[in-house]
């Protein structure tokens, strides 16, 4: 299985919840009831919008840390000689800027069943 | 940028009040290591996926002591940026 932006949506449409402002019926019988939930279209837009500012921090130079995730970076590559792998022709990669992520440890221990990991 | 400018910097993208976007920020990275750990792919287009690679173990020496030591089999998440991530980070300067 995996895990795509729908599943991100869906989530937070479950997690989200918001007071109602208009007081209903409902709101003496089941107060846990009475809220308001996010449409699916807002709930899409404010994921969207979460990995927009991350692509937006990353594109301007700037790392992001996650505490217990783990920390995008974004990395210098130098130029350097390459060949094509299928005719063998020498040919020149320019510098350029890549993003790299390394898990934090706490993710790296649970990912390998809580043993610790070096 | 740490979680907390990330949170108020999504607040103020979507004009959420800021406990609410840590609750979709505490969401959308709880679920994304909830899948890792379940061994699980993440995709998210534009961005990128992760997948948790295995490596095997191998026979390593200790730099400075030159002792050979077993490295231990570990899987480890791998990331890899999407096409439009990828495409906006790299820019000439």
């Amino acid at each position: 299985m995996t895990l795509t932006k729908s599943d991100l949506v869906q989530d937070v449409r479950d997690k989200l919840r918001f007071k109602n402002r208009r007081k209903s019926k409902q709101h003496f019988l089941f107060p846990e009831m009475d809220c308001v939930f996010l449409s699916r279209k807002r709930a899409s837009e404010i994921v969207d919008g979460l990995f927009e500012v991350l692509k937006r921090t990353l594109a301007s130079g700037e790392d992001v840390r996650i505490p217990g995730f783990g920390k995008f970076q974004v990395k210098f590559k130098w130029p350097r000689k390459g060949r094509n792998p299928q005719t063998g022709e020498m040919i020149i990669l320019r510098s350029r800027r890549t993003i790299s992520f390394r898990a934090s440890r706490k993710l790296r221990e649970k990912i390998n069943g809580g043993a610790p990991s070096p | 940028m740490n979680k907390s400018q990330l949170i108020e910097a999504l607040a103020k993208e979507e004009n959420l009040p800021l406990k609410k976007a840590e609750e979709v920020v505490n969401t959308v990275f709880g679920d994304m290591e909830k899948a890792l750990v379940r061994g699980e792919r993440v995709e998210i287009r534009g961005f990128g996926s992760f997948k948790v690679k295995h490596y095997d173990g191998y026979k390593g020496r200790n730099p400075k002591t030159g002792e050979v030591i077993d490295v231990a089999p570990k899987k480890l998440p791998f990331f890899k940026v999407g096409k439009e991530l990828k495409e906006r980070a790299d820019v000439e300067y």
